[in-house]
């Protein structure tokens, strides 16, 4: 940038910190308590939507004034609708799931009367006398914040709340600095990508700046097409201006003045909430032509993404902004050199992006000093399955999955254990416990046959069948291959068919071998990475788990009871009640009849294995029983004057 | 007669006649082709053939070409939805949780399969891949509305529900013209 400007964009910078410090200070000095609902789309599922509602009527209801706000995601969906309170006197306190009920006893015993309801909180937002903080929790103390830091705490669709914290600081650094020190910068903190790959990112724009072409583009994945991954989506709803800062410095950094920020049209509130916060930003010329004063143009456009997994490939992600079917092409030359329209692209994820801002304003050692040598930093992951505390945990790389897992997410519910983690999605592997010391990182996992992905975990317990989870996935990526490659379009649906017989009790002698083998070549045959990975999930439970794979083949029996072919409910008659009817209405097929004696037996033809009558059944008894294979379970006949 | 809430949301303008003059906020370049789907989806809530013919002639590509574009995307659909869609989803978390046991029950309870629309037009079921609420599998999605922690108990009342403020319309209705 040209120095005569200097101190022009400075004062253009200063106006709007300035106006951003006034508007926080306003809310902060405030007398009135303050209340923050979380509001992203977990917050609103779990009802976050009926919660505010009931907050605005109670407070008026009891005539208390109050400051009501919403905020993002705090990544801790296992606790939504979450409500962080500010009442003058006390520390601010986390609330966990706010029922409207609990809302109006929050407004009546908290802000009238004083009292913080010790039973519904789960601790204060800081150290203090009077209530335990939160920080004594390990889902608290042992996850590092570090890119999700300011999500939850901000509201996502005021422009200058992201400011006053130290938003769009790091554009400003920028302009100061030649754009071949950005990239120094980015390639010294060791920052990888986060889509899963793990280019090393500061690579990548070097190469990009280095394209030739006087137009380059830039585009921010946001295609999340990961079942059970949502940490871009949570990102992007909570703090939107944290990815646009990221992307105008790399668009400052190779040259670039136009972006794309592909979202997944699935995604309807991180739309809305982009598209506002795009608008705001260059409302306060912090995009579009000449950014504060700078002579630096940068514009961005969003683009749906229209749900096809495929595109989370980049050559395919391009030809979808086309009008193209999303199919990959094969690579050289890589986007970096000839993208979108021929021009030089550079694409990154939306987490890539949101690092950005921090090591420019923090500094490359900084973010060098978190995680491990090969990896730095932090990384984002979605837990879910079987695992108490789910949601979005940020961790340093090189932390073992057992702390993850069982220290911060608080391990495995109901008393069950732990058999294996998902990780890495339809591309990734399961690992058993045996991994559980595998420092979370991009080559160690790589080790393992897993893989980091693009953040995606999934915790099973032991009543997860490993060959029903492999033929889910298989499923998955059959449906999603584009259809280009031989291997990847009919291998995995053969791929599929095999496992489909063996968790229906048809599987033969020599299928191991043919899924190995098969799996195989299709790992080879195939040009992206959809098809390159998708076999991994069959590979790694066929590694680890095999002797389960042998159970259903030879015995036709599924250890773990998930493949429901293979399985079926009985009502023990020593257990059961007389009389007792609990399972009855629960039976959605109407397939629980009574015995002669009033007891209750399962009609084995009807019955569609939901489990619902298991659940229903009250714990004292614990009548019913699930057995592999189904014909152990001994016949009850319907009573005839019954029927 | 028709009662307020048809007229709103059962009575939705489903005639393609509006789509040639939206379609002239587009530039004729092949880039829009996407966004141009996903406005007729938005507008009709399906892509009906018409309105395939009327893209293609827009941006002057064959027709099949529009077709073929749309049908790769999950997005699109080419049937008329319900008027309260259905939306299981069979994610990772889900799967695991038993979300296909609640599609069935979905299916069963309503009679028809994944894709299709009830001969009422109360109600369709579709499948979709993730929606992002993992922590509270199994998810299924009725409208725009996200339901947590679904169970086959929970899929009956949920119908009945729908059927019980039908029938309550019905008899309102009933009530206005005695």
């Amino acid at each position: 940038m040209n120095p005569d400007l200097y101190d022009e964009v400075r004062q253009a910078f200063t106006t709007l910190t300035e106006e951003a410090k006034n508007r926080r200070n306003a809310f902060r000095e405030s007398p009135l308590p303050k209340i923050r609902v979380g509001m992203a789309t977990c917050g609103i599922a779990s009802g976050a939507l009926e919660t505010k509602k009931a907050f605005e009527d109670a407070l008026a209801e009891y005539q208390v004034k109050a400051l009501l706000k919403c905020v993002g995601c705090m990544g801790h969906c296992y606790a939504e609708p979450v409500v962080v309170i500010e009442n003058p006197g006390f520390p601010p306190i986390l609330y966990y799931k706010v029922t409207p009920g609990k809302a109006r006893m929050i407004v009546k015993s908290f802000l009238l009367d004083g009292d913080p309801l010790f039973e519904h909180l789960l601790g204060a937002m800081e150290a203090n006398d009077l209530i335990p903080p939160v920080a004594d929790f390990p889902r608290f103390s042992r996850e590092k914040k570090v890119v999700t830091e300011k999500c939850g705490l901000i509201d996502p669709e005021d422009i200058y709340d992201y400011i006053a914290s130290g938003g769009y600081a790091g554009l400003l650094k920028a302009f100061h600095m030649r754009p071949q020190e950005i990239i120094q910068e980015v390639e010294d903190s060791g920052l990888r990508g986060r889509g899963g790959a793990g280019f090393p990112t500061g690579r990548k724009w070097g190469l990009a700046q280095s394209a030739k072409g006087d137009e380059k583009i830039v585009i921010c994945n946001g295609d999340e097409g990961d079942p059970g991954a949502y940490m871009d989506r949570t990102l992007l709803e909570s703090n939107p201006h944290q990815v646009i800062e990221g992307m105008a410095l790399c668009a400052y950094a190779v040259g670039a003045t136009k972006a794309i920020l592909y979202v997944r049209a699935e995604y309807p509130l991180a739309i809305k909430i982009l598209s506002k916060a795009l608008e705001h930003a260059k409302k306060c010329g912090l995009l579009g032509k000449n950014i504060l004063g700078s002579g630096f143009d940068f514009e961005i456009n969003l683009f749906q993404g229209s749900g096809a997994f495929v595109c989370g490939e980049e050559t395919a992600l391009i030809a979808s902004i086309e009008g193209f079917r999303g199919m990959p092409r094969v690579r050289p030359p890589y986007p970096v050199h000839a993208g979108l329209w021929g021009l030089p692209t550079l694409i990154n994820n939306v987490k890539t992006f949101a690092s950005i801002p921090l090591i420019l304003n923090n500094g490359s050692a900084w973010y060098r000093a978190i995680g491990t040598e090969g990896s730095s930093g932090t990384a984002i992951f979605s837990v879910v399955g079987d695992v108490v505390h789910a949601g979005l945990v940020e961790v340093p790389l090189g932390m073992d999955l057992k702390t993850l897992i069982f220290d911060i997410c608080g391990g495995i519910p109901n008393k069950k254990h732990f058999k294996a983690l998902q990780i890495g999605g339809p591309s990734g592997g399961c690992l058993p416990s045996d991994f559980l010391d595998t420092p979370i990182d991009f080559d160690s996992l790589k080790g393992v046959g897993a893989m980091m992905g693009s953040g995606g975990m999934v915790v099973m317990d032991d009543e997860t069948c490993m060959v029903d989870v492999a033929r889910y996935f298989l499923d998955f990526t059959q449906k999603e291959s584009c259809g280009k490659c031989t291997f990847c379009r009919i291998g995995t649906f053969h791929l599929l068919r095999i496992l489909d017989r063996i968790t229906k009790g048809g599987g033969r002698e020599d299928d191991l071998e043919l899924l190995e083998a098969l799996a195989q070549d299709v790992q080879k045959g195939s040009l992206c990475g959809l098809g390159k990975t998708a076999p991994n999930p069959v590979i790694t439970s066929l590694r680890y788990f095999r002797e389960e794979y042998e159970a259903h083949v030879k015995e036709k029996r599924c250890p773990s009871g998930g493949c429901r072919t293979l399985t079926a409910f009985y009502i023990d008659l020593q257990k059961c009640a007389r009389g007792c009817d609990a399972c009855v209405g629960s039976c959605p097929v109407e397939a629980i009849f009574t015995t002669r004696d009033r007891k209750k037996g399962i009609d084995q033809a009807l019955c569609v294995k939901c489990g619902e009558c298991m659940v229903a059944c009250p714990k004292e008894y614990s009548a019913v029983k699930k057995v592999s294979p189904p014909h152990l379970a001994p016949v009850v006949e319907r009573h005839k004057e019954n029927s | 007669m028709i009662s307020m809430e048809q007229n709103k949301e059962g009575e939705r303008d489903l005639s393609t006649e509006k789509i040639p003059s939206r379609l002239q906020s587009f530039e004729r370049e092949r880039k829009n082709l996407i966004p141009i789907l996903q406005m007729v989806q938005q507008e009709l809530a399906y892509i009906p053939p018409e309105a395939i013919q009327m893209v293609a002639e827009h941006l002057e590509i064959a027709a099949s070409e529009v077709y073929g574009v749309a049908t790769f995307y999950n997005q699109f659909r080419f049937n008329p939805p319900g008027k309260h869609p259905v939306k299981v989803c069979l994610g990772t978390a889900c799967h695991v949780k038993g979300g296909e046991i609640i599609m069935e029950n979905f299916a069963r309870k309503l009679g028809i399969q994944d894709g299709d629309t009830t001969a009422d037009k109360e109600f369709s079921i579709e499948r979709v891949a993730c929606v992002g609420c993992c922590a509270l599998a199994p998810v299924a999605l009725v409208g725009e509305t996200v339901h947590g922690h679904m169970a086959p108990s929970k899929v009956e009342g949920m119908i009945l529900g729908f059927q019980i403020e039908k029938e309550k319309e019905r008899r309102e209705k009933g009530g206005d013209e005695s």
